[in-house]
């Protein structure tokens, strides 16, 4: 399930990102799941919002940290969609 | 050892039920209302399993909606930040209701139906409740709470498997878990009556493969094989207290919902102990964590990483021994318990779950 830079992704809607105060993560929270995120995985998944496709995101996260993180941004997402924790339709 | 922090509680709120399905995974020891901890008592739970680590609660029973102060726990989990899904039969689940529990702030319903056929599941369930149950599922879906149904399979509904997912489809879940029975307590009491064949399985298993790809993206599908069909046992929650708790309605604390079927084992409760102390220093829960307690073939298997040895109830059940490796593993001599269990003659009756104290057939 491979998400191209023009794919526009959103988190499943029974997903929701909050932050675990006892092990001080990030966290991706969903119905009889949970994905503890690096601080990374939260930066990309707090720009999913359903409009910006993955190059807005990998730009907006390029202009952040100097550096050309698209192929990470597309590989991480989609390793999400494989979860069906992101859609992309 | 590192102990991990728990993910998931399961408050089983109350044993009572409308329902009597022969495959509850209560214990045959039901409690009674007169047993069940205070409102009190499971707020001050839930704000010491959120310390400890969990982030995931399940309200469930019984039918948890049997207590009145369904609203009020669900508010306080809310409060505390933890995800939680109602576990509900639907029966009792009226608009009023799910509008009072959706402004609590509950997330995530789940109920359960017990096959395609209104016929069927009504006989399964020892209650006419069919009509009930569509209903709920249209209130929950249409005050947009994440939906899952949940179906129990066996050998009378398993053939029905693919109506059972357009059912579920219909009806407008989100997640459809498709578990099969497992033997322990009342699937134990009942099964032979339960017990599919291998063939009904295989095609079943077919049928679930093709239409998880199928809702992809609509509808979340999980198919759990039953475990007498597979080769290795299932790993029990990631381990004997390793991930997940439950409390039971008198306030008993357990590594899963089955454990107070090891009779060798003593539970604290949380009406004497903290949850914290009894996750870190309870002797039931450190009977069987980690690998140190596992006899052979386990304790020289590569696998035992992965499986943890299987299911320290149905080793207990079905050897007497909770130390014993799961019965289900064909790297134990004690399969052949297994093997003779499929092989039984099939049984009509069930017997019905029931909080009484005498069995009873209906």
């Amino acid at each position: 399930m491979a998400l191209t830079s023009s794919s526009i992704p959103r988190l499943w809607r029974l997903a929701r990102l909050d932050y675990d105060g006892v092990r001080n993560r990030p966290i991706l929270l969903y119905p009889e799941g949970a994905v503890l995120l690096n601080d990374t995985g939260f930066a990309v998944l707090e720009l999913v919002d359903g409009k910006r496709s993955v190059a807005d995101i990998a730009a907006i996260l390029r202009e952040r940290y100097q550096a050309d993180v698209s192929a990470d941004v597309a590989e991480y997402l989609s390793h999400l969609a494989e979860r069906e924790l992101i859609h992309d339709d | 050892m590192t102990i991990d922090r728990p993910t998931t509680l399961l408050a089983e709120l109350t044993h009572r039920c409308p329902l009597h399905c022969p495959y509850c995974s209560n214990p045959l020891d039901l409690i009674r209302a007169e047993g069940e901890l205070a409102t009190d008592d499971w707020k001050r739970v839930f704000t010491q399993a959120k310390a400890l680590g969990v982030l995931q609660l399940g309200l469930s029973g019984g039918e948890p909606l049997v207590r009145k102060d369904l609203e009020e726990l669900a508010a306080h989990a809310r409060e505390l930040g933890l995800y939680s899904t109602l576990v509900t039969s639907g029966l009792g689940l009226t608009r009023a209701r799910a509008e009072r529990l959706r402004d609590a702030g509950l997330e995530h319903v789940q109920i359960s139906i017990q096959d395609a056929d209104p016929e069927v599941a009504e006989r399964v369930a020892g209650i006419s409740s069919v009509k009930q149950k569509r209903a709920a599922c249209a209130i929950v879906k249409e005050l947009g709470f994440a939906f899952s149904i949940n179906v129990v399979l066996h050998r009378a509904n398993l053939d029905r498997i693919g109506e059972i997912i357009e059912l579920a489809a219909s009806l407008g879940a989100d997640r459809l878990e498709l578990a099969n029975t497992q033997y322990y307590g009342w699937g134990l009491e009942n099964r032979a009556a339960l017990m599919p064949t291998r063939a009904q399985v295989e095609r079943a298993q077919a049928i679930a493969r093709e239409a998880i790809q199928r809702y992809r993206r609509r509808m979340q599908i999980l198919f759990v094989l039953p475990d007498y069909f597979e080769s290795f046992p299932k790993p029990c929650y990631g381990g004997w207290g390793k991930l997940y708790l439950v409390v039971s309605p008198d306030g008993r604390v357990l590594p899963c919902h089955g454990a107070t079927q090891i009779t060798t084992l003593t539970f604290d409760s949380v009406r004497d102990r903290s949850l914290e102390w009894i996750w870190q220093e309870s002797a039931a829960f450190a009977a069987f964590r980690g690998n140190d307690w596992m006899k052979e073939p386990c304790r020289s298997c590569p696998r035992k990483t992965v499986d943890f040895g299987g299911c320290r109830c149905q080793a207990f059940a079905l050897t007497g021994d909770a130390a014993r490796t799961d019965p289900v593993c064909t790297l134990t001599p004690d399969r052949a318990i297994i093997d003779a269990a499929l092989a039984e003659p099939g049984e009509p009756q069930y017997r019905y779950r029931i909080l009484a104290t005498e069995p009873q057939r209906v």
